[in-house]
């Protein structure tokens, strides 16, 4: 078991190291580089030559990802381009409004979802079923930029109940940010409780038609008893790898609804590094994304493994 | 004993077809299980069987509905009552054992909650009490340590072990009414036999009716009082288990007994020919009419009703049945198979390991095999052109690891695989050249998983013939039909999908597949067991048929010895994947023989009451083969001490060719032990 972690993390590890050099490799062959891009015009002769030896660009390109990469483990990505300040100060209040969009979403969006695809799993084909699974699908279909326009149209400026967008620093406090999430974290939360509810109602429909299943009706286990004991806890199991991918996809910025929103996350500083030619702040979020993805899916197997009895053993025997 | 437990009442239970059509799986059922009988249900896949059995619990299956008819039990209608009252019925008054249950056992929780959630709906018993009731409930379904048992998951008990723990959940409501679905179908011979003798000593012990439901003429015969055939969704003979069994005098059951092979008789059984009308077919007649070889000319459009014969207690459903009773037993003939053995030897299997081991790396590095107890050890097989071989055991006994081996799936760790005297096989797997793979063929046991969904009957017989042979056109085409002719298909099967094709008509294609490649040698894994046994017998009759036109080899992997005893020249009888004996058929099949093949063939059930199987060796499920000694030490009752554990025995020559691998002299193996 302990083996198994380990190699997990070390693979993960690996995972992390190919990306950054691939994102370093992506962004040295592209024409033009970080001192071009900010002198524009001037961005020949000594002003060039100034610039390189300030950012360090004069010397080879390993050995700048080298000290690159260092750095970067030290939790030091260098200054970012456009602001002149350093990345670590214009990730931090990012990170942590993602964060505080993607909880949102989750601690709503995930509770429904397993309820929704529970219950018209149980009632499949009868009225409840039929109603939530339109409902469903259809919040499933609709792109989230029609959805997020339409919530802000509906809810912002006809009813004027909350505001549409969020013109609030980056760096707010977490109380005078909140009314501002609301829509944002609907948006989201549609379009994430429909796909895994209708992930969750077919993982239960699986296990209903199993035998062990009938095998708990012919032994007169009550209704509820048997949907809580025998197929919640193996209907379920599959889900959390789902769940973890949703939640790795929201942290990694919901790029389109933080755009329709204004909303200060990782997503939008994503577009705006790219626009900006931004290049150590791209790498930098590219190296962090990756982490995240990396580490949730870790944490998603793990707990597959320790929740299955079956691998368990299987895992310890080998 | 006359008191009647569950009232069949002309039961229908069917389904909406897509066009509206009610079509029927049960039809007009009606039946009594009396107190303290068991009641065997007999029938072929797609017979109703099931259905049936699933019907006295209350129980209809998602997309089927009752049409007409009741379930009686106590006098109250199972399949009208409410689920809360029906929850108070299942399990305490009427339980179940499953068929398979290894997915019967919900896989999250432990095998102690599981019967403990059983007497807790069920019964009183405080938690110290139901404790003990556990252990003593493993204890009466003879599981070794019940307190360790109890905590373990499903998954890790054998599957013996596992229909054990599923009988005593049944048994922890102290049900009035067992109903058993295939319990043992997905067993080993010799646990098939322990769980019989098992759930005979619980009815007699507990005076619990059971009903028995079973394709296996075999095991109904072992443990019912009485027989119902059913056929197509109808009860078409019923009676007394004894009379029924003796004396068929329904064409169907009568048909189904010849077909069925035999340890004491050499040869194919006859075969009946066709299979089961599909359910919704319509037909005015009987519906056995197709199949039947008494048929008459009012058979046709008469439907013939369920008779009552006092002389006999039985109630057949057949216009014709005085003929058969007067053709009084079931004189079974069989077809003589003739050998077409030649002296030229084609396979040569000389020292061979296999070992399912991963290779450490240093092993790797060095190109050496480190693992001193491989799955498959010492095996010497000598294979001649035209012959039969058959390789037996239980399961983990290697016989498809061997296989696999000299198919090329599965790489040697040693010795020698050797083609015609001089193509080595056992060469890194990738050195096998495109004839190499074409002289040997594989049939796999489920056709179903073997034949691909999404290609025609056409596209799959003809693959091989593009790959080896380089066919194109016309000729291709003429190919094809040839083959289909030679498995007894028509030329209009070639558009067909898998799925549109019976069990039996699948297993033919995947003939034709092998046949295809003009292998000199064709691996048979268990051919036969995914079969109904008309379409075995079937099956069996085409493969020797095919080998006596061809000169194919076969190499015929099964745990079914009544089969080997049918097809086979030879057999080699394996143990945790080391010989324990080698010779021809009729020689294995009788003294003297190895202590495993005597077990082996002891737990054999035969379809007849009076032969009752004889259980020599515990069914103790061994992970590993002994370091030393003998393989079967383990579990020999007539282990002789310690040279059995320390030596590897010798081989032992007997007069008539039979190579016995024991400790013990010949002469002592010659004394039937059980005898």
């Amino acid at each position: 078991m302990l083996f198994l972690i380990i190699k997990r993390i070390l693979l993960g590890l690996i995972t992390l190291f190919i990306v950054s050099l691939i994102t370093f490799v992506g962004t040295e062959i592209l024409p033009g580089d970080a001192c071009t891009t900010y002198l524009e015009r001037q961005a020949f002769g000594e002003q060039l030559e100034a610039c390189y030896r300030r950012l360090g660009l004069n010397v080879p390109a390993y050995e700048r990802y080298v000290s690159w990469a260092v750095n970067a483990i030290q939790g030091d990505f260098g200054y970012s381009l456009s602001g002149e300040m350093p990345i670590k100060e214009v990730l931090g209040p990012r990170i942590k409004n993602s964060l505080v969009l993607a909880s949102a979403a989750i601690f709503i969006g995930i509770p429904i979802a397993l309820i929704l695809g529970i219950v018209t799993a149980l009632w499949r084909d009868k009225l409840p079923d039929v109603a939530i699974s339109t409902v469903t699908i259809f919040a499933m279909t609709i792109p989230e930029f029609i959805s997020a326009t339409l919530l802000i149209l509906i809810i912002a400026i006809w009813l004027e109940w909350l505001p549409g967008i969020v013109i609030v620093p980056t760096d707010v406090s977490l109380l005078e940010l909140l009314p501002n999430i609301i829509l944002p974290v609907i948006a989201i939360a549609m379009i994430m409780t429909a796909h895994m509810a209708r992930m969750v109602r077919s993982s239960v429909i699986q296990v209903m038609a199993s035998e062990y299943v009938q095998m708990a009706i012919l032994k007169g286990v009550p209704y509820w008893k048997m949907v809580f004991k025998h197929v919640l806890p193996n209907a379920l199991l599959p889900a959390i790898n789902v769940v973890a991918l949703t939640i790795a996809w929201l942290l990694g910025g919901v790029v389109v609804t933080e755009v329709v929103f204004n909303y200060p996350g990782l997503g939008r500083l994503v577009i705006e590094s790219i626009s900006n030619r931004d290049l150590p702040t791209v790498q930098a979020l590219a190296i962090i994304l990756a982490s995240i993805y990396v580490s949730i899916n870790l944490l998603a197997d793990l707990m597959t493994l320790m929740l299955n009895p079956r691998l368990k053993t299987l895992q310890i025997r080998k | 004993m006359n008191e009647i437990i569950q009232k069949v009442n002309n039961l229908s239970i069917g389904f909406k077809s897509k066009k509206g059509e009610e079509i029927l799986i049960l039809r007009n059922i009606s039946t009594n299980i009396k107190k303290g009988e068991t009641v065997g249900i007999v029938g072929e896949s797609g017979s109703g069987k099931s259905t049936l059995a699933l019907a006295m619990m209350g129980y209809v299956k998602h997309g089927l509905y009752t049409i007409g008819g009741e379930c009686e039990f106590n006098s109250s209608n199972l399949l009208k009552m409410k689920n809360r009252d029906l929850e108070k019925i299942r399990g305490r008054k009427i339980a179940m054992i499953p068929q398979n249950a290894g997915q019967a056992l919900t896989p999250n929780l432990k095998i102690g909650y599981q019967i403990d959630e059983a007497l807790q709906l069920h019964s009183d018993l405080k938690e110290e009490e139901r404790e003990k009731k556990i252990s003593e409930l493993l204890n009466k379904v003879r599981l070794p340590s019940p307190e360790t048992i109890a905590l373990r998951y499903p998954h890790e008990l054998s599957g013996g072990q596992q229909q054990r723990v599923a009988v005593a959940m049944a048994l922890a409501g102290t049900p009035d009414l067992l109903l058993l679905d295939e319990p043992t179908t997905g067993l080993d011979v010799t646990t098939q036999a322990h769980v019989l003798e098992l759930l005979n000593f619980i009815a007699k012990d507990t005076g619990t009716s059971m009903v028995y439901v079973s394709h296996d003429l075999g095991a109904i015969a072992q443990v019912s009082d009485r027989i119902i055939v059913m056929y197509s969704g109808e009860i078409v003979l019923e009676g007394p288990s004894r009379e029924i069994l003796k004396k068929p005098i329904h064409p169907y059951t009568y048909g189904l007994l010849k077909s069925i092979p035999k340890l004491s008789l050499a040869g194919l059984p006859q075969s009946m020919p066709g299979s089961q009308p599909q359910p919704g077919t319509m037909h005015r007649g009987c519906s056995f009419f197709d199949r039947c070889d008494f048929s008459e000319e009012k058979c046709k459009n008469n439907s013939p009703q369920l008779e009552y014969l006092e002389e006999l207690n039985t109630s057949v459903r057949c216009f014709n049945h005085k003929s058969l009773m007067n053709d009084s037993q079931v004189n079974q003939t069989v077809n003589e198979i003739k050998t077409s053995t030649q002296d030229k030897e084609i396979l040569n299997l000389s020292e061979v390991s296999i070992s399912y081991a991963k290779q450490k790396l240093l092993d790797q590095v060095l190109n050496r095999i480190s693992d001193d107890n491989p799955t498959v050890k010492d095996i010497n097989i000598n294979i001649k052109k035209g012959e039969t071989i058959a390789l037996v055991g239980e399961s983990g006994s290697g016989k498809s690891t061997i296989l696999k081996s000299i198919a090329g799936l599965l790489r040697t760790k040693g010795g020698i695989i050797k083609f015609d005297q001089n193509r080595n096989l056992s060469s890194d797997l990738k050195e096998r050249d495109p004839n190499d793979l074409r002289i040997i063929q594989l049939i796999f046991q489920n056709p179903d998983e073997s034949l691909n969904p999404n290609h025609t009957v056409e596209e799959i017989i003809a693959q091989p013939l593009k790959l080896y042979f380089g066919l194109k056109g016309e000729e291709l085409k003429k190919n094809i039909t040839d083959l289909l002719q030679k498995v007894r298909l028509g030329e209009f099967y070639m558009s067909r999908y898998p799925r549109q094709l019976s069990g039996g008509e699948k297993q033919r294609v995947a003939v034709a597949r092998a046949f295809a490649a003009k292998p000199d040698i064709i691996l048979c894994d268990e051919v036969t067991s995914a079969l109904d046994v008309s379409v075995q017998a079937a099956v069996l009759n085409l493969l020797q048929q095919l080998k006596e036109d061809f000169g194919t080899t076969y190499i015929f992997v099964s745990h079914d010895l009544a089969v080997v005893r049918a097809i086979s020249d030879r057999v080699a009888v394996l143990y945790q994947g080391r010989l324990c004996e080698v010779g021809p058929s009729k020689d294995v099949y009788q003294f003297p023989s190895h202590p495993y093949t005597e077990v082996l063939l002891g737990a054999v059930l035969e379809p007849d009451p009076d032969i009752k199987p004889k259980l020599v060796a515990e069914d103790i499920v061994e992970e590993k083969p002994p370091q030393k000694g003998c393989s079967f030490q383990g579990r020999c009752s007539r282990i002789l001490g310690d040279i059995c554990k320390n030596e590897v025995p010798p081989w032992q020559l007997t007069n008539s060719g039979n190579s016995i691998r024991c400790h013990i002299p010949l002469k002592e193996l010659q004394k039937d032990q059980i005898n």
